[in-house]
């Protein structure tokens, strides 16, 4: 007998199962495709110069992104805002992320900062763009997702409140974007001057109505009240460092100052371990997931919107939407022809670049084993010359030596002579 | 060398008093004795403005430098701090006495500065300040009937807050110390110095030294005034140190048994006074034990001048008073013509 609970979803019934079915095993299948896929994450960092953007970014990930000899971009003030980005592939365990992480040189450094938000919101409307355009077409293989999934925004740690930069900087931001603000160089304010601080700021953010990234409840009770001892250090205080010095026999990650050392990584200095957690450990999934269905959706909505409501479409550039598919297939025919060719053209001229090489090997070593015949038949030669010599030498010997002998024959000759002669001579004796 | 005796007493001045021979005793010296006395008397007077970005410290220093609460932030009761849309000078006077020495110090203080998106001519409020405390006092120099001491409202320093990136110079710092190291003595402090290590310490000073002669911008003290070979060496020594890396704090923590001023964090205390620390120490000595004097001088025989030349350039008539007499028209014409041969440096 299957008994039908009361369920709080009407019209779903609850059942209960008499075997073992197997779909528990989908989560499994699902975490396996996805290892086998890759992750992407696109973090976008906002500041002023000096802030220890790029010390948090290699602490974070633990690798120096930004280090000596590739300097990151706040090493030179620049006279106009840029947008950089720098892609990374991450392993850890077998799971790969592509970490993109998007920097904003220039921010706020001018004398005159109006407009300087600008370059920003470009930035995230064209990967928002890039997004619709792939999301539309007809053949939808690949769908890299560049988005902005994070914006972390470092707020200077003046201990007062926020500046006017800051607050028109994430007035027009926080509809585009997931905000995360921090209180960079959070070493400078003592406990008290940071709990001051935090309360100021989250004040003025409620009063000007700014929509930081919330995270979501979940049922669990537990991680409710974590998620809440989070909400309460908003915004997190954080410092960076990955210079290792040793504390009381213990290896940390920290700042070495005459009177005490600033460990990174401890959570009563700072909030960066809360951070870390949250950010990717806990709610990287959730921040891509806001992105694509709040602050995505809502781009798209505008974007479609204005295409609608007046039939012309206001940007010029991508009227994709107005076409029928079969224009949109040719279209797309066509590009993929032209890449093809393209393709072709590349891999012809490697071909070409290639084969010269080649040739230039093979007469590289022709000429390299002419010479070396050249050496050995010169050294053959010098050896017979050498020879001869010796044989010279030794047949002067020879005929010498010969000459000795017949010269002492001749004597042992003219000896045996005048003997016989005596013998003759002397017998009268 | 023989001795002299009462009757030999001649009352040679230019003689010094030699070796054993007191009777030759003129008492030139006693003057500094009297010059104590009047000092004490009349009081000293110091206008230090302070100038940088909200948040860094300013008003903090402040009131460590003078051990006691002269900034704007203690004399006003405001809780909340609002960033001002426009700079605002506000300039407020604290009657202070140490060892029966009085002095008269005006901290003026820029909110406002450097904090609004655009900051394009932000140095213009404070400039026109700066001269007009100059033209004050012209004003009541070239009275006819002058009062006895004149009231010293010129700025005597102006301590620029340099904010602690690590990296180098920012656009709006370089503008400012350009413009303003024309007008009056600038003294670049590196604040809130606890949030750089000493590595990192020595190498945003280098790059700012640097910088300040790529731009060709003097501050205080500047080598042109310099007076003599002793002057010279002290002065290197502390061009050698600028800008100074200072820390404030106005409470008060026990450490090692002492009560000190300092700021206490997790992971340690900071020692305002302690060199090894930070270098308020130096900033203060220099700016009041012993420069002060010779800030003040710079300012009036140097800044002022300059003004007032420019100034008396011109209108030939300087500003009518109630008593514009021709006397007073060749007076002043007078005074411009030797005042130009005077300053030409």
């Amino acid at each position: 007998m299957i008994e039908r609970p009361e369920t709080a979803v009407p019209g779903i019934a609850q059942r209960n199962l008499e075997g073992y079915v197997g779909f528990a095993n989908l989560p499994n299948q699902v975490y396996r495709k996805s290892v086998k896929r890759g992750f992407e994450f696109t973090l976008m960092v906002v500041g002023e110069s000096g802030l220890g953007k790029s010390t948090l970014i290699n602490s974070l990930f633990l690798t120096d992104l930004y280090s000596k000899d590739y300097p990151g971009p706040s090493q030179r003030i620049k006279k106009t805002v840029q947008v950089e980005q720098s892609k990374v592939l991450v392993k850890e365990g077998g799971v790969q992320l592509t970490l993109t992480i998007v920097d904003t040189p220039g921010f706020g450094d001018a004398v005159d900062n109006s407009n300087c938000w600008q370059p920003v919101i470009n930035y995230i409307d064209s990967k928002c763009e890039d997004f619709l355009n792939a999301e539309s077409r007809v053949n939808r293989r690949s769908m890299p997702d560049n988005r902005v999934h994070c914006c972390l925004y470092f707020i200077a740690p003046s201990g007062h409140g926020l500046k006017p930069l800051d607050i028109e900087f994430m007035k027009r931001l926080h509809d585009k974007v997931n905000i995360i603000p921090l209180i960079a160089k959070a070493d400078t304010l003592t406990p008290e001057e940071c709990q001051l601080f935090k309360k100021q700021i989250m004040k003025e953010i409620q009063d000007h109505k700014i929509k930081i990234y919330e995270f979501p409840d979940t049922e669990d009770d537990e991680d409710n009240k974590l998620i809440r001892r989070i909400k309460e250090k908003m915004p997190l205080a954080v410092v960076g460092s990955n210079v290792v010095i040793e504390v009381n026999g213990k290896k940390v990650r920290g700042r070495q100052y005459p009177w005490g050392v600033a460990e990174v990584e401890n959570g009563e200095h700072c909030d960066f371990t809360v951070l870390r957690n949250m950010l990717i450990r806990t709610h990287m999934q959730d921040l891509k997931d806001v992105t694509n269905n709040v602050h995505y959706e809502n781009y798209r909505s505008k974007k479609l919107a204005a295409v609608t409501c007046n039939g012309v479409d206001s940007s010029k550039s991508k009227g994709q939407l107005t076409k029928s598919p079969l224009a949109q297939m040719e279209e797309e025919r066509r590009e993929h022809v032209m890449k093809m060719k393209k393709m072709e053209a590349e891999m012809e001229q490697v071909f070409d670049m290639k084969v010269k090489e080649k040739k230039q090997k093979l007469k590289d070593s022709e000429a390299e084993l002419e010479r070396r015949h050249e050496q050995m038949k010169r050294n053959l030669e010098a050896q017979y010359k050498e020879l001869e010599e010796k044989r010279r030498v030794y047949e002067d010997e020879k005929a010498n030596w010969e000459a000795q002998q017949r010269i002492l024959e001749q004597q042992k000759l003219d000896a045996s002579k005048t003997m016989e002669k005596n013998k003759k001579k002397g017998k009268i004796f | 060398m023989h001795k002299k005796t009462m009757e030999d007493y001649v009352p040679n001045v230019s003689k010094a008093s030699g070796p054993g021979v007191d009777f030759s005793y003129v008492g030139i010296d006693a003057i500094l004795e009297q010059m104590r006395r009047k000092a004490m008397k009349q009081g000293f007077e110091l206008n230090i403005m302070v100038v940088g970005q909200s948040g860094l410290g300013k008003s903090t220093l402040m009131n460590t430098l003078f051990k006691s609460k002269v900034s704007r932030k203690s004399v006003q009761a405001t809780a909340q701090e609002k960033i001002p849309k426009t700079i605002e000078i506000k300039s407020i006077s604290h009657d202070i006495e140490e060892k029966g020495v009085r002095m008269k110090l005006t901290v003026i203080d820029t909110p406002g500065f450097g904090d609004q998106i655009n900051n394009e001519n932000c140095w213009r409020p404070i400039m026109k300040f700066i001269n007009d405390q100059y033209e004050a006092y012209l004003q009541e120099e070239i009275n006819i009937n002058r009062k006895k001491r004149i009231p010293d409202s010129r700025v005597h320093c102006c301590i620029y807050f340099i904010p602690p990136t690590g990296h180098c110079l920012r656009p709006l710092d370089v503008e400012f110390m350009r413009r303003l190291s024309k007008v009056v003595n600038i003294v670049p402090v590196i604040a809130k110095a606890d949030t750089l290590t000493l590595e990192e310490r020595d190498f945003f000073k280098k790059k700012i030294r640097e910088e300040l002669r790529a731009n060709g911008i003097d501050v205080y003290p500047q080598k042109e005034f310099d007076e003599d070979a002793e002057d010279r060496m002290i002065n290197e020594k502390i061009r050698e140190m600028i800008p100074f890396a200072v820390v404030g704090s106005d409470q008060e923590y026990q450490v090692n048994g002492r009560r000190l001023l300092g700021r206490k964090t997790k992971w340690g205390t900071i020692e305002v006074e302690n060199i090894a620390h930070c270098e308020f120490a130096y900033l203060r000595d220099l700016l009041i034990r012993t420069h002060m004097q010779n800030i003040k001088d710079i300012t009036s025989s140097i800044h002022y001048e300059m003004y007032r030349v420019r100034r008396l350039n011109e209108n030939n008539t300087v500003v009518a008073h109630a008593n514009g007499m021709p006397e007073h028209h060749l007076e002043s014409e007078e005074k411009f013509d030797s005042s130009c041969a005077a300053s030409r440096f």
